[in-house]
């Protein structure tokens, strides 16, 4: 089981492609703030579904509850209505089988960069040697293979989201979780991630949830991107993209591409937001 | 050998960060032997340099075996500070009760002068080392519960949602997590405090006792004794800034990652 788990690089799992299992069911979820001044309204019942393997893209204007959803998929804020359920268990606390990437990289200064990504393995107490592998194996995937004893300090933001994004995965859960990895990054370097983040989730098969406000960038690594609005959120709409993967960045001058973009723009002009 | 070679040497020594200031001590004494002689101050007012020197070099054993007792009572204030300090800024940080009952009340007691209460404890405990060890413990407490509170209270909430989403322990988020990101504040907290646990020993020696620094002070005061007194005053300032540099080793030894550290590492890697 483990060590077919472990498996790093290769074809995506079968059943991924063969029989799309829903993993991640969200069942009219929605969220509310108790402030002084009342409830705040921050998410209406959201109802959808995320597949075995899918590469779900949320994007949405500033203030529209997406981070707000995605804590809620995490386990890290409670659902006020509604239930979220992966592989059929209600989230109460957060799930064993989920890795997470934060919208900065949240590395610990005092560690260094193998060692935070070891961190999860610390935590949960699992063991230290095979795992040590795994972090290595990931570093390297992701081009950090020097890097590993350096201070979080001394990489550049790329990296550091690119270590996170190694800490995230290191535990090999199936499902991982991206709260606008790449927002703070600048336009090249966000390109590069992507392209890497695509690849990635192409070989080792996961599950993925990115959160986005850029659409080019939902368009481009998702499977299925689903449009959110205005506050108090709401799904808009749901696209399939049909484009093939591996995708490089060709992709973008792809008619389909171009058309799907552009259609989910309107979504935030008629709404009268370009955010 | 080489001249290169040994005009590298003295710009090394030049650019040392211990002799800045040496040079600009330096300065100030020439400054004020020059003030001291063209203003006519009378000895009994500020005495010359040259006769604190040789106080210092005179009464050089006495000095030293003065500064034991005043060292002693520095230190036991100060591990008394760290061992209440850091356990209630914990609390304070960790709950909100506690903080919303202690930390006012905490600052409140800030506002009374220690000196003021600085008898009471030789009414209390007489006139031994506890109450110096109290009247330092009092001084040296609270930077290190301030700066702890903060260090603690600053830790990102994204830190602590990553230290959720594994599901930590209490144990180990403050372990992996709050402890070492507090640190440096810890360690600034701990700078101030030293320094003044010794002023609050050298209070605690002027109010009741018979030994220290603080009772030399007093004594020579009263005595006209200037140069002496000047000379004692320098014994306290090398216990500080020992007292504070050992600190500083400490910090530089827990905390090699940190900002304040970094040219080290950067010069090591």
């Amino acid at each position: 089981m483990a060590s077919s788990h472990l498996k790093l690089v290769g074809e995506p799992p079968e059943t991924a492609q063969r029989s799309p299992q829903t993993l991640i069911r969200v069942e009219g979820v929605s969220k509310t703030y108790r402030t002084r001044d009342g409830e705040v309204p921050s998410l209406q019942p959201l109802t959808f579904d995320i597949r075995e393997g899918e590469f779900l893209v949320v994007v949405g204007p500033s203030g529209c509850g997406k981070s707000t959803l995605l804590k809620m998929v995490a386990g890290l804020l409670p659902v006020t209505t509604g239930a979220i359920r992966i592989e059929g268990t209600e989230i109460r606390e957060p799930h064993d089988d989920v890795g997470i990437v934060f919208q900065s990289p949240v590395l610990l200064a005092w560690r260094s960069v193998l060692r935070n990504v070891m961190m999860p393995v610390e935590v949960r107490g699992l063991p230290r040697e095979e795992y040590l592998e795994r972090a290595k194996a990931l570093l390297r995937m992701t081009g950090l293979e020097g890097f590993a004893n350096k201070y979080p300090w001394q990489l550049s933001g790329g990296m550091q989201q690119r270590a996170s994004l190694c800490r995230a995965l290191v535990h090999d859960p199936k499902i991982l979780l991206m709260d606008e990895p790449f927002g703070a990054l600048d336009a090249m370097t966000r390109e590069r991630m992507n392209i890497e983040l695509q690849r990635i989730q192409h070989e080792t098969g996961k599950t993925v949830l990115l959160i986005t406000h850029s659409i080019p960038e939902a368009v481009f690594l998702a499977d299925r991107v689903m449009v959110m609005s205005e506050r108090p959120g709401t799904i808009a709409a749901t696209y399939e993209v049909p484009l093939p993967r591996p995708r490089t960045l060709d992709v973008m001058g792809d008619p389909v591409f171009v058309k799907l973009t552009q259609t989910i723009r309107a979504h935030f002009y008629t709404q009268g937001h370009l955010d | 050998m080489d001249r290169r070679h040994g005009a590298g040497t003295l710009e090394r020594v030049l650019n040392s960060s211990w002799l800045r200031p040496l040079i600009f001590l330096v300065l100030l004494t020439v400054l004020w032997d020059v003030t001291v002689r063209v203003m006519a101050i009378p000895p009994y007012l500020v005495p010359a340099p040259k006769d604190v020197a040789l106080a210092l070099i005179d009464q050089w054993d006495t000095l030293l075996a003065a500064a034991v007792p005043t060292t002693l009572a520095t230190l036991g204030g100060f591990a008394l500070s760290v061992a209440f300090g850091i356990p209630i800024s914990m609390l304070i940080a960790g709950s909100r009760t506690v903080e919303a009952y202690v930390y006012p009340l905490l600052v409140f007691s800030q506002s009374i002068p220690k000196v003021a209460i600085a008898p009471l404890f030789v009414v209390w405990f007489g006139f031994g080392i506890v109450p110096k060890v109290i009247s330092a413990f009092l001084l040296g407490f609270f930077p290190i519960v301030v700066s702890a509170v903060q260090g603690f209270k600053s830790v990102d909430q994204e830190m602590m949602d990553l230290a959720r989403s594994m599901k930590a322990s209490r144990l180990q988020t403050f372990r992996m997590v709050s402890l070492p990101h507090a640190l440096p504040a810890i360690f600034a907290g701990l700078k101030v405090s030293i320094t003044l646990a010794v002023v609050g020993a050298v209070v605690g020696e002027f109010v009741g006792s018979n030994s220290g620094i603080g009772f030399v002070l007093q004594r020579s005061i009263g005595n006209f004794e200037l140069p002496t007194m000047f000379a004692a005053l320098i014994v306290l300032a090398l216990i500080g800034v020992v007292l504070f540099w050992i600190i500083d080793v400490i910090e530089r030894l827990a905390i090699p990652w940190h900002a304040s550290q970094r040219h080290l590492v950067v010069a090591t890697a």
